[in-house]
């Protein structure tokens, strides 16, 4: 659901407050050039592996990589690689090289128990001269030696950061799983709010994973979201929960909510596939997020919910994390502090499933 | 304790003038050597923080010629093992329009500067004004000097045409008050119409890899070079060293003219108080505590000098930065606002450097008051026996002529250390043949008719070593001015002759007088051309190239029509071999500096880099260039556009039909573009040459007056010395019926005898200096010749001030000796 909790809203938190900020400023452009962003049409059904790719003409976009992986000693440990393009709207009709059309941002984070606080590492590029580009014809996106690509069913994700380094292959066995109404997702109450989205479940990870020089082989199971949009949240949205679950069954759910002020919900919404393959779109009133437990960043004094009660339709479980500093501060970059991190969904008294919980804007508002 | 001090202080106290004198004359030396030192100390450390905050975590900068290298470098430069983030900048020194100010705007990519640079980011900035086309973020310089405020507006010259920027915040980027703006490296590409240019790319690498070994493995176009950080800002220390060292060996000379003072005023101290001294030897005191009571008044001279030269110092090179900017007007050092630097180790050298200078100038004296014998000291009419030591001649001639080889010797790491090192020889070697030289001159003088006059001659005659002691430092001090001002006439002249030589046109364009950021397109070629009453227009291409890495660019000049006829347009030096206009490779005429500085000769074949290609062109000749000190290449533009493919032009030498339309035809161009375009006529263009000349020169005018002030002040002090040594032989005179104002006469006939003397040896000795100057200081430093100039008319001016100057005195310091009565005056005798 990366696409609903990512989209724009102009006072929201969240891990996209750069991109929320764009869009902000946008609102009331500067620029001479009107620059016309594509709708995001009910109905317009997705196309593989042409929908894998970039897409340009629209504002945001962003491929979202989550997983639990474990390493031959059973540790784990959770990743996360996050590419984002944005089209600010600026020189789009300067033939320099050098013209920022296409900006693409990238966030990657190991949260590893035994360091007890995640570790992540920034990119940030102009699309051009090879160096950075989001490819249309399938994933194929980068930025110097980050990088995430589809090839033949498997997405390879490799990084490099100042702490820690992966290179993981990602293998989906499943077609992907549309989101919202055969891809269309919407965000709030107002039908322009809305984004392409689809996710891709129980990716079977296979990799090397590097921590402060050591090598380590790393299993695991993983989740991509791939999203793209043009419109902007509710104006009165703060951030937004998000979950996505793997589950133990073989199914897989996916949950969000956009908050307000308040802290309630303005919208919310999910998927659940049960054991048995069934696909169930949950709406508004199907989906709640309840707090069970916060935590407060020792370094920013942000507090989170990090353990949450989730009810999906029927379904309802508890969050429980691999560990509770999973925050990340990427202010000195794109300027948002969220917490994004690995989670146990515990049913019932046992581990129905793994997967990741993204909670976003209880910093108060961004500074701008 | 207190005793010795009295003896220290005693024959200073007696004579407050004489050791004033002195020790204004070692302030003067201590403080013009100091200033010069903080004022380049402070220019250098403005650079390189402007620069470090530029560079800012770079271990490389990757530059090529002025006008930028072809984009293509950097993704590159970026995939290069070892690189972890590459940086492109455009950086153009734009005209505000309108004005004569230019700011230096960098274009950067905000995300790779974000990762190494961040002094270049904008403060507190919104990302999206960073990526805008019409927006830019200035540092507080900047806003100070553009008289702007962030959310308003400046107009940028681009081209012959101005475009408004909005100032979206200010930038740390001008760390060392340099005026900077930065805006995106895409939106300058276009603002200036630089497309797929690059002026320079900032490698950081991965923690230790070897910068040296990487810049060497990577494949750049010619012209294009990768250099350390830590290099950056030498070049501009190059560039300014033989100029800094000039000035230097200036104070140095201020220092030995201190030092000349400090031994004539010891000198005659001594001579005077032999009587005294030997008292002090019967006493007890020993030979060496003799001496050390010598030396230590010259020390003590020395330290109040240093104290008080260093505080002088100091206020001199706030003064100067304040008026003329840390490049002393030489205009290295544009777009910095300077606050000087005090550097203490530069102050505890120049300080001890002027105690040194006085301990030393009373060395002489020191030895001579330790080596009288008591008991002859002691009798009357010894004086005379003084300084026998100095009339041997043999270190003077060693000095001489050991100076007269250093002539030939080559230069030292580019600076003419040898040529400084003959013009001491030859000076400390007259200073010590000085006795010899005074009374072979005194012996060829015709003996006035004047009684007055014959008496002077005879007096003078009979002890020439004393005039030599007062006549040093005026020796010192007007050697110097004359070789100063026959150098620096030399030059002035011979760079008027090159600037009416070398403006054949009848008016003259430039499009980015100011700044770099102003260019004529082809359009702009075709309107000057077609410009009512214009007969014919010759444009001119400027560009800066790095012919050779770590050594400062060369200026390419492509011209219309410079295969044509070359000879008659060019002030050439020596034979030229031109090629014909289809000879391939093409003709290029090289300045006499990049002759010296690349050691290229007449029919070499040579590699030009342009637009990133090893162009060849044949040297057909060498000429003289008084503009560039770092050299020039001429070559003809239609070779250059065939090389390169640029046609635009940044000057314009242009031909009337009818001269007498000059006004309305400069008119007529100058409304092509209002505010961009100046034209100049020659006459113009040579007035504004001359008046940077002299204020270049400006600092050396200020201190020849400086040296001879101290000369003067010198030499009437060791008249007034003179006058107080002989009250004993005026009151014999009184005696004898001389009226006193006979005795006056007498006085300003020596004053006058030994000024003529004094300037006579120093003119000689000064125009030899000169010569060094001219042939060996300034062609070893700077690359280029001169013809001499010796401006007569101000040398006697001169002469006969100092000559008035020096009667005066005598006659003052006389009148002052003889207040008191004769009969206790020739009492004083026994």
């Amino acid at each position: 659901m990366t696409g609903e909790r990512a989209i724009p809203a102009a006072r929201s938190v969240g891990r996209r407050r750069f991109l929320l900020g764009l869009s902000a400023t946008l609102a009331h452009p500067v620029t001479a050039v009107a620059i016309r962003y594509p709708d995001v049409v009910p109905g317009t059904p997705l196309r593989f592996p042409r929908d894998h790719g970039a897409h340009p003409d629209f504002r945001t976009e962003w491929w979202y990589l989550t997983g639990w992986l474990y390493t031959d000693r059973r540790e784990p440990l959770g990743a996360q690689l996050t590419f984002f393009r944005t089209r600010p709207g600026l020189q789009e009709d300067n033939p320099s090289r050098f013209a920022p059309t296409q900006l693409l941002f990238a966030h990657a984070a190991l949260a590893d128990p035994r360091q007890g606080r995640l570790q992540y590492g920034q990119r940030a590029a102009r699309s051009g001269f090879g160096l950075a580009a989001a490819d249309e014809r399938t994933t194929a996106v980068h930025i110097d030696d980050w990088s995430l690509d589809l090839r033949e069913h498997v997405y390879r994700a490799q990084v490099v950061t100042e702490t820690f380094a992966f290179d993981l292959a990602c293998a989906a066995h499943e077609a992907p799983l549309l989101e919202g109404s055969g891809g269309y997702s919407r965000k709030g109450p107002d039908s322009a709010s809305a984004s392409y989205y689809y996710s891709r479940p129980h990716l079977g990870v296979n990799g090397v994973l590097e921590r402060s020089g050591e090598r380590t082989r790393v299993r695991g199971e993983a989740w991509l979201d791939h999203e793209w949009a043009s419109e902007i949240l509710p104006p009165s949205a703060t951030g937004w929960d998000w979950a996505g679950i793997n589950l133990e069954d073989g199914g897989a759910l996916m949950a969000f909510r956009i908050r307000d002020d308040a802290g309630q919900a303005l919208w919310a919404g999910g998927t659940h596939v049960d054991a048995r393959g069934v696909r169930r779109t949950l709406g508004a009133h199907d989906v709640a997020f309840t707090p069970t437990r916060w935590w407060a960043s020792p370094r920013t004094g942000i507090r989170y919910p990090v353990q949450v009660r989730v009810r999906a339709g029927r379904f309802t479980f508890e969050t429980v994390p691999l560990m509770d500093d999973q925050e990340l501060d990427a202010r000195a970059s794109v300027g948002t502090v969220y917490w994004e991190g690995a989670v146990r969904a515990i049913s019932a008294g046992r581990v129905a499933g793994h997967g990741y919980l993204e909670l976003t804007g209880y910093g108060g508002r961004p500074r701008l | 304790m207190i005793a010795r001090l009295d003896l220290l202080l005693a024959p200073l106290r007696q004579h407050p003038a004489r050791s004033t004198v002195s020790i204004v004359a070692i302030a003067v030396g201590v403080a013009l050597g100091l200033a010069i030192q903080l004022i380049n100390a402070t220019a250098v450390s403005e650079f390189s923080s402007a620069a470090r905050a530029l560079a800012g975590r770079a271990d490389l900068i990757v530059r090529g010629p002025r006008s930028g290298f072809d984009e293509s470098v950097y993704p590159g430069l970026a995939r290069t093992p070892g690189v972890v983030t590459a940086s492109p900048a455009l950086e153009v020194d734009a005209r505000v329009a309108g004005t004569r100010q230019t700011l230096r705007v960098i274009g950067i990519d905000v995300f790779r500067a974000a990762r190494i640079q961040p002094a270049l980011l904008g403060l507190d900035a919104d990302l999206l004004d960073m990526l805008r086309t019409d927006t830019i973020f200035l540092s507080p310089a900047a806003l100070a000097s553009l008289g702007v405020s962030v959310g308003q507006t400046i107009e940028l010259q681009a081209g012959l045409t101005g475009r408004v920027l909005r100032v979206a915040g200010t930038t740390a980027a001008g760390e060392g008050g340099a005026a900077v703006g930065v805006m995106d490296i895409g939106a300058a590409q276009a603002l200036f119409h630089r497309p797929g240019r690059l002026t320079r790319v900032d490698l950081a690498l991965r923690a230790g890899t070897d910068p040296a070994a990487l810049a060497a493995r990577l494949a750049l176009p010619a012209g294009v070079v990768a250099t350390r950080v830590e290099a950056e800002g030498h070049d501009l220390a190059r560039m300014t060293r033989a100029y800094r060292v000039n000035l230097d060996v200036l104070a140095l000379v201020a220092l030995f003219t201190g030092s000349l003072l400090v031994f004539s005023t010891q000198a005659l101290s001594v001579a005077r108080r032999r009587a005294e001294i030997a008292l002090l030897r019967v006493v007890g005191f020993t030979r060496r505590q003799v001496a050390g009571l010598v030396l230590a008044q010259g020390a003590l001279i020395g330290v109040v000098g240093a104290v008080l030269g260093t505080a002088g110092g100091v206020a001199l090179a706030a003064g100067v930065l304040h008026v003329m900017g840390s490049d002393l007007g030489a205009g290295y050092f544009s777009g910095l606002q300077p606050r000087v630097v005090v550097g203490w180790e530069a102050a505890v050298v120049f300080g001890v450097l002027g105690v040194i200078a006085a301990v030393c100038g009373s060395l002489a004296p020191a030895i001579e008051a330790a080596s009288a014998a008591p008991t002859t000291a002691l009798r009357s009419g010894d004086d005379a026996r003084a300084f026998r030591g100095l009339q041997t001649p043999v270190p003077g001639v060693v000095a001489i002529v050991a100076g007269a080889g250093c002539v030939f010797l080559p230069p030292v790491a580019g600076l003419p250390i040898f040529g400084y090192a003959a013009i001491a020889l030859l000076l400390l070697g007259t200073i010590a043949l000085l006795p010899r030289i005074v009374a072979v001159l005194l012996a060829a003088a015709r003996p006035p008719r004047a009684v007055a006059g014959r008496l002077a001659l005879e007096r003078l005659r009979a002890s020439p070593a004393q005039a030599a002691v007062s006549l040093s430092a005026i020796v010192a001090a007007v050697s110097l001015a004359v070789a100063m001002a026959v150098m620096v006439s030399s030059f002035r002249h011979s760079l008027d002759d090159w600037l009416q030589g070398i403006l054949p046109a009848d008016l003259y364009l430039r499009a980015n007088d100011v700044g770099d950021s102003g260019f004529l397109s082809v359009t702009d070629q075709r309107r000057i051309t077609e410009t009512a009453g214009v007969r014919q227009v010759e444009f001119l291409r400027r560009l800066e190239v790095i012919i050779e890495p770590g050594r400062p660019r060369v200026a390419v000049l492509a011209r219309d029509r410079v295969d044509e006829d070359p000879e008659h347009r060019l002030p050439l030096i020596g034979p030229a071999k031109p090629g014909t206009r289809d000879d391939a490779p093409g003709d290029a005429w090289i300045s006499e500096a990049a002759a010296a500085i690349q050691g290229w000769r007449v029919g070499q074949r040579i590699d030009v880099p342009l637009g990133g290609r090893r162009c060849a062109f044949r040297v057909a000749g060498v000429w003289r260039d008084y503009a560039r000190q770092s050299g020039a290449i001429l070559i003809d533009r239609s070779r250059y556009v065939a090389f390169t493919g640029d046609r635009t032009a940044d000057d314009a030498g242009i031909w009337l039909r009818d001269r007498a339309a000059l006004s309305s035809v400069r008119a007529a161009i100058e409304r092509l573009a209002p505010d961009a375009i100046e034209t100049l006529t020659p006459e113009e263009v040579r007035t504004r040459s001359l008046a940077v000349f002299d204020r270049t020169f400006a600092v050396t005018y200020a201190l020849e007056i400086v040296a001879v002030l101290i000369g003067l002040l010198g030499l009437s002090s060791a008249m007034g010395a003179e006058v107080v040594a002989r009250r004993r032989e005026f009151g014999m005179l009184r005696h004898l019926g001389v009226t006193r104002r006979e005795i006056a006469t007498i006085l300003a006939a020596e004053g006058a005898i030994a000024a003529v003397t004094g300037l006579t040896v120093g003119a000689v000795l000064g125009y030899v200096i000169s010569l060094i100057l001219i042939h060996v200081v300034n062609r070893q430093s700077f690359h280029w010749g001169m013809t001499l100039h010796v401006p007569w008319a101000g040398i006697a001016a001169f002469f006969c001030a100092m000559i008035v100057a020096a009667s005066a005195t005598a006659i003052i310091g006389g009148r002052q000796a003889m207040s008191g009565s004769a009969v206790r005056a020739v009492r004083d005798d026994w």
